[in-house]
């Protein structure tokens, strides 16, 4: 019996090898094919999108979401490919810190108060990534969040001793190779063989997030007069981005370019409408009374200043606003001028206003009126046909409270910002042809999602803050899930420039917003 | 555990109840050979020769499955341990007409490990469940040509599952929300019952019913994991109560010895899948929703072979096919019970040690066919979200076990 027995363990191990084999499993060299590109070391160049930034801050789990990220790992199922590498965050809180101190907020998450859910700043952790921790690479995303086009060339900007004085970046202090190397010298050095290329945001887009503060820059080439906040000059764009192209191509890598999305679709700017002024009818009789007393004060006072009747009458017109039950617009600060000689007006259709905003103090009559009681008195002498002192009328005309610049994008920063981002696009779409790349329409993407929406296995993905699925907490960087739209119509351009059949990735499985009441 | 039971046959049918029976096919409900009977048919036990039989025996199941979605380059095997379902039979003759016996076997059980957040994750990470039968029969001759048995069925039965909460929830470090569900210790009572007709010497005619067992579980734990500290994720560990039936399972079928040394049997069984039609888990605490899960069973057959060869005195060679038709309809391709039609392809031996004693070995290979399939009722955000792709699963049973004839 025992002679039978002892081959029993030789007739099990060969049992424990037979797995089921599919008929063409992906995982077989030829199932999918790079085609013409070769996806073995690819490099990704960009700001904050490329890095992974989500929910205002850079995390791990945002990173390992990136779009690079989520196409390195697609690409490595059509051809072997080298580790895709990140300069990874030390946690999932996402502050970071210079030498101990916190520099930077903690990310956002969806917390629920006393009056439902609202992003709030994560507090469950400390932030621990601190900047004067170096990181050695290379690192395959070179994505550095806040960068526009010309700081990829900018010597320095890893310099972690230029980020107190802010000539540096604090998220390429952490990786770059010395502190004079460029992003650009980095991301060369490391040979690709593939590379994306995501620029241009930045350069119109931090205009528009603080409303349109800084300066649009087109016409001005000198770079070293432009604040961060400022418009880049569509031709310096140009030599920016060319130079960086030739740069990545000149290796023989194949590649692929982004265009920039227009930000003014982002809920950024299109979750606080400008008409959340909601009135009672009698509130609105109200306002309307309050904005007939100031255009009278302003006649007298204009009279008094020596105008003819006519023309102070013609000019006081403009600020006998009439306010309706419902929904009206909110009121902003502007230049004052001859015509317009108290510096305020009611917003257009097309005006927006940021997320940022104070909220609160929209309650309290920011972008309308705060009426004290002492301004109540004026009016209400104003109503029994008194005549008040030019102090009270002045009290009167200061409780006008109209919105500041810095939250609001009027129409003519919306212009500007238009103007720059279609000429980017040009340049970019130019570009990529001339050198035989890619393209992806990062912005026909976004205007779909902020248009009728992107549909995916369990819905429709759209911009709507907060529920839309594809922008995260911050409201301008994707989630997750619009990050792997992203990598989707990516993958799309490089599938049919360069004939190669990388499979796309199924976005339904991938996250929205993060969920935590562990907040400040 | 006495035994931990992988599915590889239709549903979590895990038929493996004697091992001279699986060489030939598993055919056994005509076949009076050893106290095997003891499950195949007890209405046969009365006629064996011998008065007390024993039968013991282990099987050792490999059984895996890989899942493929081409589109998005998704590729999953399953990571299933090995799994050792056991029986034993005893029988003892007390008079011509009756024989009384105890046989324990695990016909139902399964148990898949897939990749920890695999693609599927949101409908299974893992399962395991395993269901003793314990059952004292009885064997009575009726008539020169007709037997009957039968007894009652006492089960206990254990389960465990963990699957993420949906495709995407996770807590603040990205780990995925999921629930563990475990009760053991569940029991329940059922019955068998048989017929067995002898017409001419060499051939029978059997028949045999087993009744549906109800595992109602009552108050087994509910574990969830890595949720976000939320108000809008209540989940909070809480315990259960869910019902998952152990179909009943009718056999007919007929043996026939021919020439001298051979045997041919044949075994038509048929499965009463239907009423597995949901599996519905009603969490206690009201913050936690209910789970449903359909599932949608049909009834099924299985079409079962085989012969038996008197090779010399010291062997007994046996061999058989059966087919066996997958109670899962189109668009309920659950991964946890991932089965589709199946061949199976039987062999095997018996070595008598002596005329008291043998060691019966047997090798039971499945084939399957690669399927496209999917499991369709799975809804988020109140839309359908269909999961599927191209699965493949193999199964190698070898199987060692002892009769005793005294």
């Amino acid at each position: 019996m025992k002679k039978y027995l002892k081959f029993l363990p030789l007739l099990a191990l060969g049992f424990v090898s037979c797995e089921p084999e599919l008929d063409n499993p992906i995982d077989e060299a030829g199932f999918y094919t790079n085609g013409e590109a070769d996806f073995t070391n690819y490099v990704a160049l960009g700001n904050s999108l490329t890095a992974g930034y989500a929910d205002d801050a850079l995390y791990i789990t945002g990173q390992e979401n990136s779009y690079p990220n989520i196409m390195a790992q697609q690409f490595s199922l059509v051809q072997e490919t080298g580790a895709f590498t990140q300069p990874l965050m030390a946690d999932n809180a996402g502050g970071l810190l210079m030498g101990g101190t916190q520099i930077t907020d903690n990310r956002y998450v969806l917390a629920v108060g006393a009056s439902g859910p609202s992003p709030k700043r994560y507090a469950g952790m400390a932030p621990t990534t601190d900047i004067t921790n170096h990181l050695s690479g290379p690192f395959n995303n070179m994505g550095v969040p806040g960068a526009k086009s010309f700081y990829l060339l900018a010597p320095g900007y890893g310099d972690l001793a230029g980020v107190a004085v802010g000539t540096a970046n604090p998220y390429f202090a952490r990786f770059a190779s010395s502190p004079q190397a460029t992003i650009l010298d980095d991301a060369v050095a490391q040979n690709p063989t593939f590379f994306s290329l995501q620029a241009g945001d930045n350069d119109v887009m931090n205009y528009a997030t603080t409303g349109g503060i800084g300066v649009d820059q087109t016409g001005n080439t000198d770079v070293a007069d432009y604040g961060y906040h400022d418009i880049t000059d569509p031709q310096v764009f140009k030599s920016t981005y060319s130079n960086i192209v030739s740069r990545m191509v000149s290796t023989g890598a194949g590649g692929v370019l982004m265009s920039v999305p227009d930000v003014t679709t982002i809920p950024y700017f299109t979750t606080i409408p400008n008409n959340a002024l909601v009135l009672d009818a009698e509130k609105a009789a109200g306002l309307t009374g309050f904005f007939q007393a100031v255009a009278g004060i302003f006649t007298q006072k204009a009279m008094m200043g020596g105008a003819s009747m006519e023309q102070a009458q013609e000019l006081a017109a403009q600020y006998a606003l009439t306010f309706n039950e419902g929904p009206n617009r909110f009121l902003i600060d502007v230049q004052a001028t001859l015509t317009n000689p108290l510096g305020f007006r009611q917003m257009t259709q097309q005006e927006l206003l940021v997320l940022t905003i104070d909220q609160q103090a929209l309650a309290q009559g920011y972008g309308s009126v705060v009426l004290t009681p002492e301004v109540m008195e004026v009016l209400g002498i104003l109503q029994q046909g008194g005549q008040p002192s030019a102090e009270q009328a002045g009290l009167v005309i200061n409780a006008v409270s109209g919105i500041d610049d810095e939250d609001v994008l009027d129409n003519q920063e919306i212009q500007a910002v238009a103007v720059a981002t279609a000429a980017y696009n040009v340049i970019i779409k130019d570009l990529a042809q001339a050198n035989g790349l890619a393209f992806a329409d990062v912005n026909a993407l976004f205007a779909q999602i902020s248009g009728g929406g992107f549909p995916y296995d369990a819905g429709t993905l759209t911009s709507q803050f907060v529920t839309g699925g594809a922008i995260s907490l911050d409201g301008v960087h994707p989630t997750p899930r619009g990050y792997a739209a992203l990598s989707n119509l990516i993958i799309d351009a490089v599938n049919q420039k360069y004939n190669s059949t990388v499979p796309k990735v199924n976005i339904g499985d991938y996250g929205t917003v993060t969920l935590s009441n562990e907040v400040e | 555990m006495l035994s931990t039971a992988v599915t590889y046959a239709g549903g979590y049918r895990v038929a493996l109840q004697g091992q001279r029976a699986l060489a030939m096919g598993h055919t056994g409900v005509a076949v009076v050979n050893s106290a095997e009977l003891g499950f195949f048919n007890p209405a046969g036990l009365v006629l064996l020769e011998n008065k007390i039989n024993i039968s013991a025996g282990v099987s050792a199941v490999f059984s895996d499955v890989v899942w493929q979605n081409e589109e998005f380059g998704q590729l999953a095997r399953s990571e299933s341990p090995v799994g050792t379902p056991v029986y034993l039979y005893a029988s003892y003759k007390v008079k011509d007409w009756l024989a009384l016996g105890l046989s324990i076997y695990t016909p139902y059980g399964s148990s898949v490990d897939w990749e920890k957040d695999w693609p599927g994750s949101h409908l299974v990470n893992n399962i395991e469940l395993a269901a003793i039968y314990v059952q004292p029969v009885a064997s009575i001759k009726i008539a020169k040509y007709l037997s009957v048995g039968g007894g009652p069925i006492y089960v206990s039965g254990t389960v465990n599952f963990n699957r993420n909460l949906n495709r995407t929830l996770s807590d603040i470090d990205g780990n995925r929300s999921n629930v563990t569900i475990d009760a053991s210790g569940v029991s329940a009572w059922g019955w068998s019952a048989g017929a067995m007709i002898t017409p001419t010497e060499n051939f029978r005619i059997g028949l045999n019913y087993r009744s549906e067992i109800m595992i109602d579980a009552k108050d087994g734990d509910a574990t969830f994991s890595n949720v976000p500290n939320s108000p809008l994720t209540p989940f909070e560990n809480t315990s259960f109560k869910a019902s998952l039936p152990l179909p009943a399972e009718l056999t007919v079928g007929l043996s026939y010895e021919f020439l001298d040394k051979w045997l041919f049997a044949f075994d038509y069984n048929r499965t009463y899948w239907n009423v597995y039609d949901s599996l519905d888990i009603d969490f206690a605490s009201p913050n936690v929703p209910d789970s449903q899960n359909p599932r949608n069973y049909e009834d099924s057959s299985i079409y079962r072979f085989g012969v038996q060869y008197d090779a010399n005195e010291k062997f007994t060679l046996r061999a058989g096919y059966y087919f066996d038709e997958s109670p899962v309809q189109a668009g309920y391709f659950a991964p946890e019970t991932p089965r589709n039609d199946a061949n199976g392809y039987t062999g095997g031996l018996s070595f008598n040690v002596n005329s008291n004693f043998a060691i019966d070995a047997s090798l039971l290979y499945i084939r399957f066919k690669e399927v496209q399939a999917s499991y369709d009722p799975y809804f988020e955000n109140g839309q359908q979200v269909p999961f599927g792709g191209t699965y493949k699963s193999s199964a190698i049973v070898p199987g060692l076990g002892i009769t005793y004839k005294l």
